[in-house]
């Protein structure tokens, strides 16, 4: 499954702009600065990188061709379509010469002036060192394979599309500067944060937005917003924290490099939003690449403002909880737990541990514990599958239940599975599902127009 | 419409169920450019057998959903040489699949080996019993290849799919819990065996007192979340009791879809093209040498896919079939006994000892698996002496409670009436409260039950159907005779109010409006004679050294057992010989 966008849902004027970057079309005027043709261990390393920031993550159209951009980003205001990045002269960035390249990436510039919205990530691409940008370049001039692909034409409403905002959102919210290793922690604690912060631009999703869609933090060193967990999408993006049972405090280092790599753990895995990162992106990452990011991200303390738990990390379900006990002997006092009984148990069982790499733990998952269910009830709605990667190839998915199970059917299973076998999250409200539902439909509606419209491109 | 012609390819697989899934993968490692066609549409775990949808027993049970469409293809059937054979329209008897996986989607798990001296039948019946033992008209053979030869394809499949069972002979050593006649294993299964049902505890132990060795049936219905060597996912079975007739909506039950494609359809040298129904298998000039495939697609168009090597991997009917209709080998002739191709069709034989009991001992058939359960071997085989019996075969009699559907499996006793409130008290009475035993054997290949081109019907392509001519005979009817009343001594000792047999009666004709088995073997057998066989030890046939075939289609006579887990070792073993012999020497294998 696809989502129509990555962006957050973004609330102001000036935030929705910011999705338009990719209607940038490059203008095909010759720049010196034309470099040597790279080795082929440059653009190996490139590809590598290009990899590690996910750039086909937004830059292939679906059936598309990589990098060929025509990936619709619905918007508040409209849809925005990502842009053709391979070494095509004219409908891509093959007139790029290096120093273009890297004034894109580092401070969101187009080779023609304008300036780029920042839902491409560049705030987060300024980290990255001249040398890996030098590999990035050198991947996409001469180990892509170059696409006549045209830009689409963003459909926005007016005034929207004023680029002379953009200045002001970057003085207010942009920060220069490639990354600074912090000379007190690890070289691999090091590698860790300038991934995460960097091109793994992992702020994107999981660090919560301020008022103009700016990340509220760009690094541990901006405080316990970095990386705190956010909705986007009807999606929650969890917090990557210490926090006991809403964030990593119960994952080992081993754990999260699995979880990057295969897509799955022992306990949980990656559905969503995520499964598509883990495809794409971590699964190809080295593993002291993996290592450094695990070290990094298990080093950044739990959040202040959210609810403290009791740090306790079981993996085993407790058998004899009352709710296990129930869903084993029928009697089924909540409403939801006969619900679950009769569509959740054939996976996730009685005791609501599941199955070892296959169907998730449910049992203190920090997925289920978020104190927004949004992701939950995007679940249950909509189904969702593991990422077939090299490791864990086979694409695991839960199925669809919306078709099946009303608004007040589903906060009720969610409700009972928030509270049983130790869970402590707050009920789910019908009202909650009946938003997702109503937005789900909405860019489901949205999908199948620019599927009728698809030959416009 | 011009035909269209598609670039050549280093092998193409006709059909892609389990032998083409394996072949797929087992060729793509040796580096080889491979499409698979399907007739039938693509179909995966996600969303085609997603819950509870899949758990729909009138869709998928009654009407069929994931078979063979019949109202476009199917065969014709008759008893005897002399009868007028006429379509099969609906479905009864047997049901093949159809679409990507086939019948590895619906069947039910229960993976076997075969037992050593199945596979040297002939050799062996005339050791023991001397070779006027082997009645009149009775055309078994030995397959050619020796079970020591299999063992690592037997162990191989078994680890790709995750089954679980327990061993009873490890490297020759007896194992106790196992079955103590089975063929060595190299190792002990994959997974523990499934947990038994109520009623599968009473049949061993009764099973046990009479001196028998009950064991648990082997499963590709896995007991634990398992990862294969391929890295393939299969989750725990929770005995919803949906496994024949359906897809598995947990990845519990191995099929190709769980086992194999995950990784088979990511390699760049993997195509598959579904809706693909190849018509014919196209020769050069010399009419030795296959130069590929004849197929019509969704369309309707007619493509040729040129293939150096073309591996027949549909079902058994329609590998015949397609030999037939290609000019490999010389089609059976039953009058004369010449010819080969269409020779020794045979079926399985099926018995059932239903033991109904008191409401004091619920049997909660809905806990059911597909596979599983407690059997015997007692009586399978060459286990016992055939001696004083006058028959060549043998079955295994157990206790697989396969579910409770509403429709279909509700068991009542003799008499019961069919509708009305005596039918719904007798429904009450029984449902929970019966168990079924069945006896599964063999049927041996005799020389008036064939298959050949029918001269009269044709599918919806044109092309002739498939006529099948068979009836039981003698032989096999004592066999479930012995077998089955065996299995009536042991429901006596179960502890039922009554027990109730079902079996084929001497003089009962083959009725293909019941459901039977699956089962269907031969057409084009597999030896070590060019006169005798279609196929060489390896699969390769003995006109046209690069069309190889899959499947039951090579047994020469039927096994005891569920035939699967023989068709899934010898796709492995014909793989390693294309793979470590043919590629290096393009020819004749044998």
């Amino acid at each position: 499954m696809k989502t129509p966008a990555r962006i957050t849902p973004l609330h102001l004027l000036v935030a929705t702009i910011v999705a338009v970057a990719f209607v940038v079309v490059p203008l095909p005027t010759w720049s010196s600065g034309q470099s040597a043709p790279a080795t082929d261990e440059l653009v190996q390393r490139g590809a590598y990188l290009a990899r590690a920031g996910d750039c086909l993550a937004c830059h292939i159209a679906q059936q598309g061709k990589p990098f060929a951009g025509g990936l619709p980003f619905d918007v508040k205001v409209g849809t925005v379509y990502s842009t053709n990045i391979t070494p095509d002269r004219e409908t891509g960035i093959g007139l790029y010469s290096r120093d273009d390249f890297v004034k894109v990436m580092r401070k969101g510039v187009a080779k023609d002036g304008r300036r780029l919205y920042s839902a491409m990530p560049y705030p987060s691409f300024a980290k990255v060192s001249p040398e890996d940008l030098a590999a990035l370049y050198a991947y996409f001039m001469q180990g892509v394979t170059p696409v006549r692909a045209p830009a689409r034409r963003a459909h926005l409403s007016w005034p929207l599309g004023s680029r002379s905002l953009l200045a002001v959102w970057n003085a207010l919210y942009f920060k220069k500067g490639e990354y600074a290793a912090d000379p007190r922690q690890s070289d691999s604690w090091n590698r860790g944060a300038y991934l995460v912060q960097g091109l793994g631009h992992c702020g994107a999703c999981h660090t919560p937005r301020g008022i103009a869609g700016q990340e509220k933090a760009g690094s541990e060193r901006d405080g316990a917003n970095y990386l705190a967990g956010a909705a986007l999408d009807d999606w929650y993006a969890t917090s990557l924290r210490g926090e006991a049972v809403t964030g990593l405090a119960a994952w080992s280092q081993d754990e999260l490099v699995e979880s990057l790599r295969s897509g799955r753990t022992a306990r949980v895995a990656a559905t969503g939003m995520m499964a598509d990162v883990v495809a794409k992106s971590t699964q190809y990452l080295t593993d002291p690449d993996l290592m450094a990011i695990a070290e990094y991200l298990k080093s950044l303390p739990a959040d202040d403002q959210d609810v403290k738990g009791s740090g306790d990390s079981r993996l085993q379900a407790d058998a004899d909880h009352a709710a296990t006990r129930a869903l084993k002997t029928g009697e089924t006092g909540m409403r939801g737990s006969r619900i679950y009984l009769d569509n959740c148990c054939a996976c996730h069982h009685s005791d609501g541990a599941g199955a070892q790499r296959i169907f998730p733990n449910l049992v203190r998952n920090e997925s289920v514990n978020t104190k927004d269910p949004v992701s939950l009830i995007h679940l249950l709605l909509a189904g969702s599958a593991m990422p077939s990667t090299q490791t864990a190839p086979s694409a695991i998915a839960m199925p669809d239940f919306g078709w099946r199970l009303s608004d007040e059917d589903l906060a009720d299973v969610l409700s009972f599975i928030r509270a049983s076998w130790g869970n402590h999250a707050p009920a789910v409200k019908s009202e909650q599902v009946a938003r997702v539902r109503k937005s789900l439909a909405k860019n489901e509606r949205t999908l199948l127009r620019r599927d009728i419209n698809g030959g416009s491109r | 419409m011009d035909d269209i012609r598609k670039p050549p390819v280093d092998a193409v697989l006709v059909g892609f169920g389990w032998t083409g899934a394996i072949m797929g993968m087992e060729l793509t490692e040796a580096g080889l450019n491979v499409v698979a066609l399907e007739r039938g549409e693509n179909r995966d775990t996600s969303p085609d057998f997603a819950y509870p949808r899949i758990a729909d027993e009138l869709t998928y049970g009654i009407r069929h959903e994931l078979f063979q469409d019949l109202s476009r293809e199917t065969l014709t059937i008759r008893h005897a040489p002399r009868d007028r054979a006429v379509p099969y329209r609906q479905f009864g008897s047997f049901m093949p699949g159809n679409g990507v996986g086939g019948g590895g989607v619906h069947w039910n798990g229960q993976h076997w080996r075969v037992l050593p001296e199945e596979l040297r039948l002939k050799s062996h019946i005339t050791e023991r019993y001397g070779a006027g033992f082997i009645p009149d008209g009775m055309t078994i053979q030995d397959f050619g290849v020796s079970y020591e030869e299999l063992e690592p394809c037997f162990d191989q499949f078994e680890r790709v799919c995750g089954t679980s069972g327990k061993a009873g002979n490890l490297n020759g050593e007896q194992v106790a819990g196992g079955n103590p006649f089975e063929g060595p294993r190299s190792r002990e299964f994959p997974l523990p065996p499934l947990a038994d049902a109520y009623g599968a505890t009473l049949f061993a132990a009764a099973a046990k007192n009479l001196g028998y060795h009950p064991f648990s049936e082997p499963a590709s219905n896995a007991s634990r979340a398992y990862t294969n060597p391929h890295g393939a996912q299969l989750g725990p079975c929770n005995f919803c009791g949906y496994c024949e007739r359906f897809g598995c909506y947990k990845y519990a039950k191995a099929s190709p879809q769980t086992t194999l494609l995950p990784v088979l359809l990511k390699r760049p040298n993997f195509e598959l093209r579904a809706q693909a129904n190849v018509v014919r298998i196209n020769l050069d000039s010399s009419g030795k040498r296959a130069t590929g495939v004849t197929y019509i697609d969704a369309q309707g168009r007619t493509v040729h896919q040129p293939a150096e090597i073309v591996v027949l991997c549909a079902y058994q009917l329609n590998n015949t079939r397609l030999l037939l209709q290609s000019g490999i080998g010389q089609p059976y002739d039953p009058g004369t006994g010449q010819g080969v191709v269409g020779r020794n069709y045979t079926y399985q034989m099926t018995g059932g000892v239903q033991v109904f009991f008191g409401k004091d001992k619920p049997m909660n058939p809905f806990i059911g698996s597909g596979a599983g359960g407690q059997v015997i071997d007692d009586f399978n085989g060459d286990h016992f002496d055939h001696a004083p019996l006058g028959f060549i075969g043998g079955g295994y009699i157990g206790v697989i409670q396969t579910g409770g559907r509403p429709i279909q499996q509700m068991s009542l006793p003799k008499g019961t009436p069919q509708w009305g409130s005596a039918w719904k008290q007798a429904i009450k009475d029984h449902y929970l409260y019966t168990v079924n035993i069945q006896t599964h054997g063999t049927i041996m290949s005799h020389r008036d039950n064939y298959l050949d081109l029918d001269p009269t019907y044709r599918d919806s392509y044109g092309q002739p159907l498939l006529r099948m001519t068979f009836d039981f005979k003698e032989n096999d009817i004592r066999m479930t005779h012995f077998v089955t009343g065996k299995a009536k001594e042991i429901a006596e000792g179960m502890g039922g109010r009554s027990v109730e047999v079902k079996m084929k009666q001497f003089g009962d004709h083959y009725d293909t409006r019941i459901y039977q088995t699956t089962h269907n073997v031969g057409g084009a057998i597999m030896g070590e004679d060019p006169g005798s066989s279609v196929v060489n030890r390896y699969l390769q046939a003995w006109d046209a050294h690069n069309v190889f075939v899959m499947g039951s289609s090579v047994f020469p006579q039927n096994i005891g057992y569920n035939p699967l887990g023989l068709a899934g070792a010898l796709t492995y073993w014909s793989a390693k010989a294309i793979r470590t012999a043919y590629l290096k020497t393009p020819g004749p294998l044998a």
